[in-house]
């Protein structure tokens, strides 16, 4: 006689008897949420950690079930663009990319429902690199906060520390010296070069290029070396400090400055010999992840994707800043906004980014380095055996910290994928009481939908890479 | 060296020395890339500082064909069970180098939002220090692996012969 | 629920400067609006001019459309903050941009802590989608009318809202775990 129902049993296979006389359950969600029954080669041995990488309700549901299929279809904003969806949900099949996959823009999870080769909805996932950098802001003080932001955005970090610093800087009322503004604006307009760099290899090898992946990064190599030069680290400088910039400029620097220019071109003129007339690239970009200008106002997207759709905005000619409008340099637009154009926009910017380096070396100012004021400034060390002042400033500095007024307010710079901002809500003290990040990679990443849609799967891998999502930003 | 007769003979002895030569000369690693270290571990397999040269030829994207896994970045909590699962995909021999403050001990970011160490969720062979740690960095934590594993004193990440 | 008035004499980093600035344009965004202010600020290192304006809740979405229609049609950021003590306690903030009047405004709203509850804004903007669920998600703030509020940064099943003041920032003390290495 057996028993049709399954009955739950232990070890030793014996069977238990339900204290209630009703068969138990398991809804779906829960026999989700259990841990998976994972092939663990050569050890039954599982850690607590094991627990299920199921996402509950942030994945995407067939598409009757979901409430949001209109925004995953891509259609959510009226841009005079349609298409005509089949409704063969039967031909459909929810598929799940990452957040462990090899094209190298982090940890990323889309969800794309596919109608054969053809994506219909797709959802993006995100909150696998959530550091809860906004909660770490409150704890540190405004010296230390260039530390913490300048890991958001980790190919653009003086970008993210620049936006930081003005951000304290509005708060305080304060200005930084010509040379330092000069020195901020160098090294920004190199680290959007040496991200651009980055973002061709990645591009490249996404599309299937490979030799891009491998010779893109030698010039990249040239950036961060002059970086360390400078800075000390190749990476997350914490260079760029409300106040100034934490050093100067290395003796010799005009002439690493001038090499590089050099090298750089370089390197620029073979990427675009191999690329430019490539029939295969010319296929694979050109037509591909289209989103129009309406759809980037309404998401939020800037920086070269935006301007490859044909939106003439760029904060360094629209809202100016550290006196980079003394520097004569175009913005490259695009016209059809898709992947070809964001290629090319990119490709231009790095060449004009390389004009204002010739420019600010030619007319660097001379002077601080930082600000005088001492209350934002330590002293230099000497002083400190020779002034009472400066030992009492240095003292207060290094175990208070910056003392900010009270006020809330915004700041943001153009970074290499568009606005980066940074919102400060200060109620006096030395630790700001909210930091917000406008990251721009959030933005693009949440306008994904309405460029994959209604085209191949291959074509999903080349948007992707054409947005440059960094992911460090998308999830702080 | 000890005693002969209480050792494996000369021809296990040698076959052993040459499994564990053949492991260390072509150790592929899953690409486990997460956040900053990503981009050095990138680096360091560019052209500049090529990885491939000790083997490293390619970074396999399927966990089943790797026998490294780097954990290049910073593990957050809803990352940890797709590193767990990652890990446990990997075929046997298999290591695991920590890279970073993050991915060893988490680092900077002491807060409710990440693994305080992988060590936490995969046991870990190998911790490279650094923030990031650069190429010349990761390379000797990974040399110094292989020169573990080349001695026979790592058999394999669980221990297990 | 405190009054909102113009601050007297701006804030100190307002200073007089003579370009771009527009406030009747961003004026008019809260005609009809009770209890609205207006503050003008400047940026860092720029002739920068942007403007905060705090309208009470229940204007939001009337005062989010009124600046949409007066050229505002470029959406930047939404983000909230905690101000605990302070009540009301949630400020939410949208971040707009004006691309032909090279104008920007921040649009701030606050909401108490029993009913922290702001109407949605994704029929007006689509890319406050995003931001409100992470809105959702670190500080708990409802938004009626969003269509897939869920949490977006924090796995699913996470209990609590990290960004509010009340929650700690979760940092284990260091453990020394004694161990030695042959060198």
């Amino acid at each position: 006689m057996t028993d049709a129902t399954d009955r739950p049993t232990d070890v030793n296979g014996d069977e238990h008897v339900d204290e209630t006389s009703e068969t138990i359950v398991k809804t779906v969600e829960e026999t989700r949420r259990d841990a998976h029954d994972i092939w663990v080669s050569g050890t039954e041995e599982r850690y607590p950690f094991a627990g299920s990488t199921d996402e509950g309700a942030q994945e995407m549901l067939p598409e009757g079930d979901d409430p949001a299929a209109s925004i995953q279809q891509g259609v959510s904003v009226d841009d005079d663009y349609t298409s005509e969806p089949r409704n063969d949900s039967e031909e459909r099949q929810i598929i799940n990319m990452g957040p462990q996959h090899p094209s190298t823009h982090g940890v990323l999870r889309l969800h794309l429902e596919l109608e054969g080769e053809t994506v219909r909805r797709v959802k993006p996932i995100i909150g696998y690199l959530h550091t809860g950098m906004e909660k770490t802001a409150e704890t540190l003080t405004y010296a230390q906060g260039s530390t913490n932001v300048t890991r958001m955005d980790y190919l653009a970090p003086f970008h993210n520390e620049l936006a930081f610093s003005l951000t304290v800087e509005q708060l305080l009322g304060l200005e930084v010296p010509d040379r330092a503004s000069a020195i901020r604006v160098l090294m920004t307009e190199l680290n959007r070069v040496s991200s651009h760099l980055l973002w061709a290899a990645t591009q490249g090898m996404d599309i299937g290029a490979l030799s891009m992946m491998i010779y893109g990064w030698r010039e990249r190599e040239v950036c961060l070396d002059f970086f360390e030069k400078t800075t000390g680290l190749r990476m997350n400088h914490n260079y760029i400090r409300p106040g100034g910039v934490a050093a100067d400029l290395p003796d010799g620097w005009e002439d690493d400055v001038a090499d590089l220019i050099v090298a750089v071109s370089g390197g620029l003129d073979e990427y675009e010999e191999l690329l430019n007339e490539n029939p295969i690239f010319l296929d694979r970009t050109m037509g591909v992840g289209v989103i129009t200008p309406q759809e980037c106002k309404q998401f939020g997207v800037t920086g070269p994707m935006a301007r490859a759709s044909g939106i003439p905005w760029d904060l360094r000619k629209s809202n100016p800043y550290c006196g980079i409008e003394q520097y004569e340099f175009d913005v490259p637009l695009g016209l059809h906004g898709d992947v070809h154009d964001r290629y090319t926009v990119r490709m231009a910017e790095m060449r004009e980014s390389l004009k204002i380096v010739e420019q600010v070396t030619a007319s660097m100012p001379r002077g601080d380095y930082r600000s005088e004021d001492r209350k934002v400034t330590p002293p230099p060390r000497k002083r400190i055996d020779e002034s009472m002042e400066a030992l009492i400033h240095h003292f207060k500095l290094f175990t208070e910290g910056i003392k900010v007024p009270e006020g809330t307010a915004y700041q943001s710079v153009e970074g290499p994928r568009g606005e980066v901002g940074c919102v400060i809500v200060s109620k006096g003290g030395a630790k700001p009481w909210r930091m917000h990040w406008r990251a721009p990679s959030f933005a693009a990443v949440q306008a994904l939908p309405v460029m994959m849609t209604d085209s191949l799967v291959a074509d999903v891998v080349a948007s992707l890479a054409s947005a440059d999502p960094v992911l460090g930003d998308v999830d702080r | 060296m000890a005693g002969v007769s209480s050792e494996p003979g000369f021809l296990l002895t040698t076959l052993e020395k040459g499994v564990n030569w053949a492991r260390t000369q072509s150790m592929w690693p899953a690409s486990f890339g997460l956040a900053c270290c990503a981009i050095e571990m990138m680096g360091t397999g560019a052209a500049h500082n090529d990885l491939a040269r000790f083997g490293m030829e390619v970074f396999r994207a399927s966990p089943r064909q790797a026998d490294l896994m780097i954990v290049a970045g910073r593990v957050s909590q809803k990352m940890a069970p797709v590193l767990r699962q990652v890990y446990d995909q990997m075929a046997e021999p298999k290591w695991v180098l920590s890279m970073g403050a993050c991915a060893s001990t988490g680092g900077m970011f002491n807060n409710y939002a990440l693994v305080q160490g992988v060590d936490q969720v995969v046991p870990v062979d190998m911790y490279v220090p650094g923030c990031p740690p650069g190429p010349q960095s990761l390379m000797h934590g990974i040399l110094s692996l292989q020169e573990m594993v080349m001695d026979g004193t790592i058999r394999n990440s669980t221990g297990v012969v | 629920m405190t009054e909102m008035t113009e601050p007297d004499g701006a804030a100190a980093h307002v200073e007089g400067v003579a370009n771009v600035t527009d406030n009747e344009l961003v004026a008019s965004i809260v005609d009809g609006i009770e209890g609205a202010s207006v503050t003008e600020h400047r940026y860092a290192s720029s002739e920068t001019i942007y403007h905060m304006v705090a309208v009470p809740v229940d204007s939001w979405v009337a005062a989010v459309s009124a600046a949409k229609e007066r050229g505002f049609d470029s959406y930047v950021d939404l983000y909230a903050v905690d101000h605990f003590a302070q009540a009301p306690r949630f400020e939410v903030g949208i971040n707009l941009i004006s691309m032909e009047a090279n104008q920007r405004v921040l649009l701030t709203t606050r909401v108490p802590y029993d009913a922290p509850s702001v109407p949605t804004l994704t029929d007006v903007f689509a890319g406050a989608n995003f931001y409100e669920r992470e809105a959702f998600d670190l500080f708990g703030i409802d938004f009626p009318g969003h269509p897939d509020l869920t949490r977006i940064l924090l796995p699913d099943d996470w209990e609590g809202h990290p960004l509010r003041k009340d929650t700690s920032v979760g940092s284990i003390p260091v453990q020394f775990k004694a161990g030695s290495v042959d060198l």
